[in-house]
């Protein structure tokens, strides 16, 4: 049949069983949204208050489904305001399409009015980006850049389409949603190798990441776990991958990270790492890394093989395929002596664990968690509270922790807890800093008009806590522009986008709060006072190898 | 250990694709010494033949990277001993008749063809493998280089077999 190409563009994310876009209108995306208008039945779109709310929306939306997200823009600013969003979910290899429009064909090159080179400045942040030239090559287009976000290493794909190819009329036939390219298995041979490494080893443990959680491998992983007899790590991209009390878990590894993960994952004689990088926050200095430990690589990006630390066996494919061939090869084993270990080290952490009174942050977060369903998805922002979250959070399901890891983007939370809650269907959680909060706080906004149940836990410890703690342990406590002592009335502001809200300052006041904030209908901010010297520990310097981990303050 | 490596890298023809290989090398710092680029024998792809130094992990790494792009159909590492490696070099020296029976001599030893010849200048043409192009430079510092141009090299396997295979 013949359509528009701005109504091909809407019928092919139909198709595609998009169900939902996120988007900001302008001039030269003008048809596409007068496309949307037509078909507002079948393709909800969700207005935000910002371009970069949109993006992470639509991040949210796909790290808490596991399906593609969309975001629509503009041309010149409103594709300009894409670029963090974009960034964030490269970085976090979330697959996300995102959709700009341009100035016609014609005057691509000529600094029009609101022409910006948009490919070229997400070249680098996008697995793949398309202009469009003609609308015969639209629909094919979309279908490709959807099968490119999703396959191998998913991530960010970008279309910009000039206006004259939203105006002109084209074939459409519609066509079935697009499948990954065909899933790579590691060669047999590198899987027997791994396999008697892993055989060998008196000393195993399993380190996985985000990778795990995106081939969908968390039930094998286990299994491998429980026939290695190994204790379980992850990165910060793995938090709610597998839940969050399985026993085999010890948590997060990294900067932050849970003392006894990191110190098991450093004892180890094996590390079978799955889907996860050996990024610098996590093995600190590379040369004392886990110098005892030979390492199994299983990843589906080739490129991440051996690009920091050398594994002794490095095999690409997907996590999901490529264990369901290990598994058989892997002997069931026990390990008393490493177990007891474990458990040890596991026992040096309870003494360590922060269990002061009063209005603390991991207090905060276990107030917290006592409100949290099975599905709730909890996004984060950045900075101490992330962290707090990271480490203190109980997650039942997967895909439920909606976080900024690679980027660490402050702002990200808004439009992240917004995507995730539609997505799930379910109320949604963001823990945010007064500082991030600042960055995004203008989604209030899209929350409030679109009915979405929202509860707001705002840390606010009046400073960019995770900088000032930077400033007080490596520049002699100069606290060079991060006191934020603003005067913002977060309670009145949420209350004046329409929201509602309270300020809590005990966890007795917090509880509840929290009770009267799952059960408000819509957004509901509460603001919890946190004292500014609160440290995110333990602490392995930047560099620094285990031996270094700060534990607790005056070490 | 750091050493040159040559790699082949067949790619789509189409407008952008030159900028999104070498954006790549520019993001991840691969110091690329020399790029070529021209069509093959089919309209849809072109051919990228880079020259770049650094360690076994540093190959490994280029190529893993070139892979993930959508344009790169294939690539293929070309050492010296399965392939032919050659470059083009114009070269202008001065025209002077003291030092031009040198000049002449030099040029008949390495093959350089005369391409143009004026009262106060030479230019010569020649063709060959990166070190013979570099001696004979060298040879011609001598007698005043005005200016060159080099092509950078080009690549091919020797034999039958080709950049395509049935898979990636
Ligand atoms: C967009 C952006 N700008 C700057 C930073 C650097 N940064 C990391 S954490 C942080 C402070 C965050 O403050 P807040 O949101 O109040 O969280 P807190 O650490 O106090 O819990 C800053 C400025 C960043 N990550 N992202
Ligand atoms: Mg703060």
């Amino acid at each position: 049949m013949k359509l528009s190409g701005a109504d091909i563009i809407v019928r092919t994310l139909i198709e595609q069983k998009c169900d939902v876009v996120f988007g900001y209108p302008g001039g030269q995306i003008l048809n596409v949204y007068d496309s949307l208008y037509k078909y507002q039945n079948e393709l909800r779109h969700v207005l935000t208050a910002h371009e970069q709310g949109a993006a992470h929306a639509a991040d949210g939306y796909a790290r808490a489904t596991g399906k593609v997200g969309v975001v629509i823009a503009t041309s010149g600013p409103g594709a300009t305001n894409l670029v963090t969003g974009i960034a964030t979910a490269y970085l976090d290899s979330v697959p996300l399409v995102a959709i700009t429009g341009n100035v016609p064909n014609a005057q691509l090159g000529s600094d029009s009015f609101q022409e910006i080179d948009i490919t070229g400045i997400t070249l680098p942040i996008t697995k793949h980006n398309y202009i469009v030239g003609d609308v015969s090559e639209l629909a094919d287009t979309i279908r490709e850049a959807f099968r490119l976000a999703m396959s191998d290493r998913p991530g960010p794909v970008l279309i910009d389409v000039p206006k004259d190819v939203q105006i002109a009329v084209g074939d459409y036939e519609p066509a079935e949603p697009v499948q990954p390219y065909e899933k790579i298995q590691a060669k047999d041979i590198r899987i027997e190798q791994a396999a008697s490494c892993i055989n060998s080893s008196e000393r195993p443990f399993v380190y996985f990441g985000g990778g795990l959680v995106s081939s969908g491998a968390a039930e094998e992983m286990l299994e491998l776990a429980e026939l290695t007899d190994a204790p379980i790590g992850c990165s910060l991209m793995g938090i709610s991958g597998v839940p969050t009390d399985h026993p085999r878990f010890l948590g997060m590894q990294g900067m932050h990270g849970h003392y006894a993960s990191s110190m098991a994952m450093h004892r180890a004689d094996c590390i079978i790492a799955l889907g996860v990088r050996f990024n610098d926050r996590v093995t600190g200095d590379r040369t004392k890394f886990a110098t005892g430990a030979k390492i199994v690589h299983i990843d589906v990006d080739g490129a991440e093989l051996a690009k920091t630390v050398t594994p002794a066996h490095a095999l690409r494919g997907d996590l999901k395929k490529t264990l369901t061939k290990l598994l058989p090869l892997i002997e069931k084993k026990s390990h008393p002596d490493w177990q007891k270990k474990v458990a040890e080290l596991r026992r040096e952490e309870a003494q360590t664990l922060d269990n002061r009174d009063g209005m603390t942050p991991r207090r905060a977060i276990m107030t917290l968690n006592s409100h949290l369903g099975e599905n709730t998805p909890v996004a984060t922002d950045v900075g101490q509270h992330q962290m707090w979250a990271a480490q203190n959070l109980n997650f039942k399901r997967c895909r439920r922790f909606i976080t900024s890891g690679g980027l660490g983007t402050m702002g990200f939370g808004m439009g992240g807890a917004i995507g995730a809650g539609i997505g799930v269907g379910e109320r949604a959680v963001l823990v945010t800093g007064d500082g991030s909060f600042g960055m995004c706080l203008n989604e209030l906004a899209t929350a409030v008009s679109n009915n979405i149940p929202l509860v707001i836990l705002l840390m606010n410890n009046g400073v960019l806590g995770m900088v000032r703690q930077w400033q007080t342990l490596f520049f002699d406590k100069h606290y060079s522009n991060t006191i934020l002592d603003r005067k913002t009335d977060f309670v009145a502001l949420a209350k004046a986008f329409g929201a509602d809200g309270e300020r809590v300052e005990t966890p007795e006041e917090l509880d509840a709060a929290l009770t009267r904030a799952f059960a408000f209908e819509g957004t509901y901010l509460v603001e919890c006072m946190i004292d500014k010297d609160e440290f995110v520990l333990p602490m392995l310097p930047p560099g620094g190898s285990m031996d270094d981990m700060i534990v607790k303050v005056g070490d | 250990m750091n050493g040159n490596f040559t790699i082949a890298i067949l790619v789509e023809n189409n407008f952008g694709v030159l900028n999104r290989v070498t954006s790549m090398f520019r993001r991840r710092r691969f110091n690329i010494k020399c790029l070529t680029v021209s069509e093959t024998e089919s309209a849809e792809y072109s051919r990228i033949t880079i020259i770049a130094e650094g360690s076994k992990a540093d190959k490994k790494q280029l190529i893993d990277q070139l892979y993930k792009l959508p344009v790169v159909t294939a690539i293929k590492e070309l050492s010296d001993s399965v392939a032919v490696t050659s470059e083009l070099l114009l070269i202008k020296v001065k025209n002077d008749p003291e030092t031009r029976p040198l000049v002449r001599d030099a040029a008949e030893a390495f093959g350089a063809k005369t391409v143009d010849y004026t009262r106060e200048s030479v230019m010569m043409q020649m063709t060959g493998g990166t070190h013979r192009v570099d001696a004979f430079i060298d040879l011609m510092r001598d007698y005043g280089i005005i200016e060159i141009c080099r092509t950078g090299v080009v690549s091919l396997e020797r034999g039958s077999s080709t950049i395509r295979k049935e898979e990636m």
